[in-house]
Parts: structure tokens; sequence; C-alpha cells
């Protein structure tokens, strides 16, 4: 049983990958859009664009995670291919899982592309490369899933976008990606320990910047791993609820 | 009769409307069972329940062996579903479509080749192979997604309107490969609005209206059913005596119309005889001679209070 279902998973995600994510256009897009955003802040602010360079890593994963997995799940529920999978001997959990992990490696492409541009670019150092791994792809997955749970929720691709910038822009502002948290004034600092995003870029300054010490690291992981579950039984509870 | 389909009070309500209100059937195996009424029905909604796209509000039912409700992944793999709209992968090619399906219902590595090399050559695609599914013509579509449901061997297959929408030509082909899945032992649930196409392609059939089941049987027992049964109407060569129509309305009702005589009856071979016999006796000749049977479209009429002015709308509504 377990097999059939990752073996579904396996499948999905190819066709997604195959049918969607790596076209042409969207591969330019993921390439163009790190560089752009490396370019308009070196130019800006040539000094201290290693301090954020994991803001900006944690920034790429935000768009690209998000984007094009709001537009794929929506796109196929208005078309009806959703249902199509709907029918297939395979649970919700297993089917959304599947669309998540299309989103995270979509996602993991443009962070990849940040990350070398960072890397090369801004001298950005990681320090951990394994750790590195495991944050990027906790924040991947995290910030798929809350993508997902976005996709679910509207029955229209605009509605999806549109819904998904009221968590990415706050997310943006309020999760250290530019103004260090601690420099938030109190009551919005209260938001941004809500956003999955603030965990991830301390995380990303931990493995790279030395700005977090191994047990914040450790909680960091910790809280987004329980965000992915969030999101995931809210995606799956959506989901299940649009078919009563 | 083994049953694959046992539905037991199985009710849908959406936001406080009834859309299917406690019905219950069974289907046999092998059999082509039409599920017919008008669009708002219950027919979707009921296939909707059966294959696991939404959750029955109340009842359940048995499909292949299991509940819907307990067991629906067991289920989902024992069956096939063709859906209203061609709901496959505009940006996968036919050939690619089938592959997918083939994976998703798990269909051993080494069969897959062969299974859609099988299904493209019986649905006449096998040009069409490498064309995305997207270019297809509605018809060729239609093709594809029956193939994309027969790719593991379902023991039931169950049709939503299948020919709505398509040209004569394609909605003939296709009502030809479902008499032919019916041949291979396949039992298949045909939702549909065209009277002909049920009365066609059923073995039995269920009239739903307003989401109740009016009656479920054959179609031939269903026009049965309705009061008048068949008619032996002739023409004679002059108005017959009262005599005569005295003689004939022993077998049944009947009506004249100076030269033409009908007669409603429930024996036709008795009333033919005898029609023949007494106008011959009476130096009559008859010119014209024929026996009518209620259609199922005259049924459907009689038993569901829907005129047959508003099926033929629906269907016009879903030609185009």
């Amino acid at each position: 049983m377990l097999m059939d279902e990752l073996r579904g998973i396996y499948y999905i995600l190819m066709k997604d990958l195959k049918a969607y994510y790596f076209k042409p256009p969207n591969i330019s897009w993921g390439i163009l859009f790190p560089l752009v955003l490396a370019l308009a802040f070196s130019l800006r602010n040539p000094e201290g664009l290693i301090e954020l360079a994991p803001g900006l890593v944690a920034m790429a994963a935000v768009f690209g995670t998000t984007s094009m997995e709001a537009i794929v799940i929506t796109f196929e529920r208005r078309t009806g291919a959703l249902e199509r999978l709907l029918l297939a001997p395979l649970s919700t959990h297993s089917i959304l899982f599947a669309k998540v992990l299309g989103g995270a490696m979509f996602g993991g492409m443009i962070s990849m592309a940040m990350t070398a541009l960072a890397v090369i670019f801004f001298k950005m150092r990681v320090t951990n490369p394994l750790l590195f791994s495991i944050t990027l792809c906790l924040t991947l997955l995290t910030l798929s899933a809350l993508g997902a749970l976005v996709a679910v929720s509207v029955k229209e691709v605009f509605e999806a976008q549109t819904l998904s910038n009221y968590f990415r822009f706050p997310m943006i502002f309020l999760s250290g990606v530019f103004i260090p948290v601690q420099s938030i004034p109190l009551p919005l600092r209260f938001v941004s320990y809500l956003l999955p995003l603030t965990y991830s870029v301390d995380a990303l300054k931990g493995v790279t910047l030395h700005q977090t010490s191994i047990g914040w690291l450790m909680l960091d992981t910790a809280v987004l791993t329980l965000f992915f579950f969030g999101f995931m039984y809210a995606s799956n509870a959506m989901l299940k609820r649009s078919l009563k | 009769m083994e049953k694959v389909i046992a539905a037991r009070n199985l009710t849908k309500e959406y936001d406080g409307l009834l859309a299917v209100d406690h019905v219950s059937f069974e289907v046999n195996r092998g059999e082509v069972f039409g599920f017919l009424g008008p669009n708002g029905a219950g027919k979707t909604s009921t296939i909707r329940m059966l294959v696991g796209l939404t959750e029955p509000s109340e009842g359940s039912a048995l499909v292949a062996g299991y509940d819907i409700r307990k067991e629906i992944v067991e289920v989902k793999r024992r069956v096939g579903v063709v859906t209203e709209t061609s709901n496959l992968y505009d940006e996968l090619t036919a050939g690619e479509n089938l592959l997918f399906a083939s994976q998703l219902y798990n269909v051993p590595r080494n069969e897959r080749p062969t299974r859609i090399k099988e299904l493209l050559e019986r649905f006449h695609l096998t040009d069409r192979r490498d064309t995305k599914f997207g270019k297809l013509s509605r018809g060729l579509k239609r093709r594809v997604v029956i193939a994309a449901a027969l790719v593991h061997r379902p023991e039931i297959i169950f049709m939503d309107e299948p020919t709505t929408g398509l040209d004569v030509v394609s909605a003939r082909s296709l009502r030809k490969y479902i008499e032919e899945l019916q041949k291979e032992g396949t039992t298949v649930f045909l939702t549909t609005h065209y009277i002909e196409e049920a009365d066609q392609l059923a073995d039995r059939i269920a009239l739903i209206v307003k989401g109740n089941i009016v009656t479920v049987d054959t179609p031939e027992r269903i026009k049965d059913k309705v009061k008048g049964t068949p008619i032996v109407e002739a023409i004679l060569s002059r108005e017959p005596n009262k005599l005569m129509i005295k003689n004939l309305g022993e077998l049944g009702s009947v009506d004249l119309d100076e030269r033409r005589i009908s007669i409603t009856t429930g024996n036709v071979m008795v009333a033919l005889e005898s029609l023949i016999h007494l106008a011959k006796q009476e130096g009559l000749e008859v010119q014209h001679i024929q026996t009518q049977r209620p259609s199922l479209e005259d049924a459907f009429v009689e038993l569901t209070g829907i005129s047959a002015e508003s099926m033929m709308s629906e269907k016009s509504r879903g030609r185009r």
C-alpha cells in the first residue's frame, strides 16, 4: 500500500515537472528572477550584500515555490484534471504531497540559482552544506505547502495569485529578509513570529553568516517542520471539504 | 446474477438542496446499466458518489464488493471513469496521457507498452499517439479519455454523458465501443439524457427525476408499463359497420376515423388475425396495416411527467 502511494507521488511529480514546471519559459524565468534580484540589490547597495544574501535566497524560495504551484493546482481544478488524480487509487495526502514536491523542486531550482549567485558575487559562504541543504529543503517544502493551501482554498488562478500576495509581501518585509526581526516594532514583531519565513531566514543566516546558534537552528527547523505539517493538514482538510 | 453495484439509500445534499434522494438500485455484472434523466436529475451526483469524487450525505453503496465509505481506494482500483468533460492533460500527448494513466493505476511496467498500443489501435488513435491532447478534436479527445479509463482493465466503467457534444459520427462510433465493452464482459454504468441512446445500449434503465428513481427495468418492460400498450392500425377500403367495431372492441379499445381503425390491445397477434378475418367476412379490403408500440420516450413521458419537448431541449443544449 505504502509503495503504491509512493509510486503515485513519483508519477504525479514527474508528470507535473514535464507538463508545467520544466517548460522553457518557466526555466528562463527561474534563472532571470534571481539574476535580476541580485543585480538590483547589488546596484542599490553594494555594501552589506553578504548580510542580505541569505534573505535573498529565502525570497527566491518564496516566489519560486508559490508562484507556479498555485497556478498548477488552480488550473488543474478548473480544467477538471485534478479530478482525474482524485479518481486514481491514491489518498488525497499523496496527491497533495506530489503537488507540494513539484512546487518545492521548482522553488529549489530558483533558490539554488540565487545561492550560486550569492556565493559567486556576494561572497556568501555556505559553511555547513548539509545543514544548509536541510534548512533550504524544509523552507521549500513549508512554503510549497503554504502555496498548496492557498491554491486549494480558491477556485480561480487570479484568486490564488492575489491570496498568495497577502502572504508573500508581509513575509518579505516582516521575516528578516531586509530588516532584522529585532529591529521591527514590537506589535509587528509578534506577526513576524507567526510567519514561517522568519524561521527560514534565521536558519539560513545561521548556516551562512553564523548569526544563529545551533540551538536556535534546531528550534528553527522544528518550527518549520511544524508549519509544514500544519499546512499539509489544512490543505488536505480543504481539499476533502471540497469533495463533500 | 452477481451484483457489482448495490446502492442503498444513497443521498446527496448540496447546501440544503437534495440532488439525490435516498436512491437504491443494483447493477448486475456484465450489463450496461443506463441512468436516464434530464439535466439536474442527479445522475452525475450519483456517479460522483460511487467513484469517490464526493461523499454521500446519507446511505452507502458497495462497488465491486467494496464499501464506498470505508474502502474507496479499493473501489478506485477496480473502476474506470469517463467524466462528462474530457479532462486529460493538454500538455501531454495522447500516448503520454495513456502512459500516465497506466502508471497511476499501477499497470505492471512490462505490460504498459503493449496495453497502450492495444488501446491506441482499438480506438483508432495510433496515428495520433504523439499529438498533444489539447490539439485533438472533441471526438478524438473522448476516445483518448475512454482509452485512459480502460488502461487498467477495470471491472466496471462509469460513463457520464459520454456522447454529449459529439457529432453524429463520433457518437455512433462511441456507442459501438460501448457495445464492444459489454461483449467483453465489462459492466458499463452509463448516464445519459438521450432516450434513444439508453434504449439502444442499456440492458436495464433507471429513470431518475429530481433525485428520485422512478423505475428500474429493461427498456422493453418499461415500454410495457405505459398504458395503451401496442396499437394495431389499419386502413380499410370503406368504413366498417358497428357490429365489426363491437367485435373488435372485445380485444381492446377501438378508435375509428372514417376508414382508419386503431385497436389498442394487449395481444397484437390475436387483434391482427381478428381484424383481417372480420374485414374479409364483411367484404372489406385491408389496404394498409401496421402495429405500433409505445416508444421509450412515450414511457419516459408517462412515468416521469416530463415532456418529450423538454427532453429535446435538454438534448439540443447538450449538443452545443
